[in-house]
């Protein structure tokens, strides 16, 4: 079975894809960074960092359409707690509703926050999904590496990657054999066949730990992970990092 | 111990942690560039006794790889002399991209970038996988997964290699090629397998283990004419037969 779900378009063919990991991951951080840390009615900043990161996934052939519906997969989880937020402040009434049982107020600053929520939300989950979408996991871990990322870190999320596959496929397989021996009943019946899954799954990647860490063992594993090669930046990555320090001059300018 | 004689192994027996005996007082000799087959039922002792040549599980008993004795502190040594490949690729290939994966030993032992990149590349091209190093192994192929499992011991350039079910959930075409390219590989190989015809195409030399116990150790010419011993450890006399005449001709 072949999947894709974790680095969606990272195999596209681009200069942004050709881009060393290092470069990719210190501009999109620095994008994230200089949209947290930005007050809200820094309007112009906003602008600019939008055009930018849209300009990056043009240049890197990514469908807009399908990046900006992965911002949406996101958002919710974020506006849930940001739409309540109007509701609650107190000061300075900006508008309000009749609803026939009763009016609700909003505030002003409450308005403020929940827009301050949305557009940085928008940019840093915008950013991650380019990164993403740009560098394959592998490329995204190496790159973490040699950042000077904590390599027990990258050694659990490589593991996690190569794994997360044959779990996956494992639990198919399990639900394809349970869907053609089961023939509907109860919903109790039902959790009770889901909860022996789980047991089941959870023996078999324990197991399976136990012998890729015996494989491991057979070729010299000494409790390190062996260093990996370093590449070189190249001149690509030089104009590409230019985006950090041109953003924070923004930054220190206009916000 | 004669210069040739890589591996030497006897009175080991082994029992599971629960008590389970699973090898009981084998003996076995291996020479330089032998290929041998270990063949038996389900449950016979073979993967366990693979295992044993690599320090991966220990026994009572004595192993010997190339003068060496299997003990905790000459792992190390073994384990370059030894490459063991697992069953199941799944398990062998645990890093993100397949360079990494055949990298790893190379790496282990300590070699410079150059070497281990030379290696890694010489390792491919011999499992017809040029190309291959930057992809992940969950997007390969079954044949292609056994076959970058089996790059990841050939990079480190062992003496011995010790498979285990090479040619297990493979389709025939997959199984034609890796018998071809295991064939092509001069180092001594001990093959652990069900199928008859495969230990044929790839070993002059049989183990036959039932229940941890060795009970033959033979050439493969004998094996495919002893028509008791064949039906006792249910292969098929008649196919044998015609493998025998095969390779007469």
């Amino acid at each position: 079975m072949k999947h894709s779900f974790l680095d969606h378009h990272s195999h596209t063919e681009s200069p942004i894809h050709h881009l060393d990991a290092r470069a990719k991951i210190i501009v999109f951080f620095t994008f994230i960074l200089i949209g947290v840390s930005s007050p809200p009615t820094s309007f112009f900043l906003f602008g600019l960092l939008a055009i930018a990161l849209i300009g990056i996934a043009l240049f890197a052939r990514l469908p807009l359409v399908h990046l900006l519906r992965k911002v949406l997969v996101v958002l919710p989880f974020l506006l849930i707690v940001a739409i309540s937020i109007p509701f609650m402040k107190k000061d300075g009434v900006g508008g309000g509703y009749n609803l026939g049982l009763g009016s609700l107020s909003i505030s002003r600053s409450g308005l403020w926050v929940l827009w301050n929520v949305v557009i940085k939300s928008c940019l840093g989950v915008f950013s991650i999904i380019l990164l993403s979408s740009t560098t394959t996991f592998p490329q995204l871990i190496k790159g973490m590496e040699k950042l000077g990322s904590p390599k027990i870190f990258t050694m659990l999320a490589s593991f996690m990657y190569r794994y997360s596959f044959i779990l996956i496929d494992e639990v198919y397989r399990m639900k394809r054999a349970r869907d053609s021996r089961s023939f509907g009943g109860r919903w109790l019946w039902q959790t009770e066949v889901i909860g022996h899954m789980i047991g089941t799954l959870f023996l078999r990647s324990y197991h399976r730990g136990e012998r890729v860490y015996l494989a491991m063992l057979s070729r010299g594993y000494q409790g390190t992970m062996p260093e990996t090669t370093a590449s070189r930046l190249g001149l690509g990555e030089i104009v590409f990092l230019c985006f950090a320090p041109l953003f924070l001059f923004l930054r220190i300018t206009f916000a | 111990m004669t210069p040739n004689k890589v591996v030497e192994i006897s009175h080991l027996s082994y029992h599971y942690p629960d008590g389970t005996p699973a090898l009981r007082d084998i003996h076995l000799e291996v020479y330089q560039h032998e290929s041998i087959a270990i063949l038996g039922p389900n449950g016979a002792g073979k993967s366990t006794l693979l295992y044993h040549l690599n320090g991966t599980l220990m026994g009572e008993g004595e192993v010997i790889i190339l003068g060496i004795p299997v003990e905790k502190n000459n792992l190390k040594e073994i384990r370059r002399r030894v490459g063991l490949v697992f069953q199941s690729p799944e398990d062998q290939l645990f890093c993100p991209t397949v360079f990494d994966d055949v990298a790893f030993g190379p790496l282990n032992m300590g070699l410079d970038e150059e070497e281990v990149r030379r290696r890694v590349t010489k390792a491919l091209e011999t499992m017809g996988l040029r190309g291959f190093e930057g992809r992940s192994a969950h997007h390969l192929s079954e044949g292609e997964k056994k076959r970058v499992a089996l790059a990841t011991v050939l990079s480190m350039d062992s003496e011995i290699l010790a498979l285990d079910e090479p040619t297990d959930n493979l389709d025939p075409a997959g199984s034609r090629l890796l018998i071809e390219r295991i064939r092509s590989i001069p180092q001594t190989k001990i093959i652990v397998t069900h199928h008859l015809s495969v230990a044929v195409d790839l070993c002059e030399r049989a183990v036959l283990l039932d229940e941890g116990r060795k009970i033959e150790d033979l050439s493969m010419r004998d094996l495919l004419r002893g028509r008791t011993l064949l039906a006792r450890f249910g292969f098929d006399a008649d196919y044998a037969q015609w493998m025998y005449s095969r390779s007469k001709g």
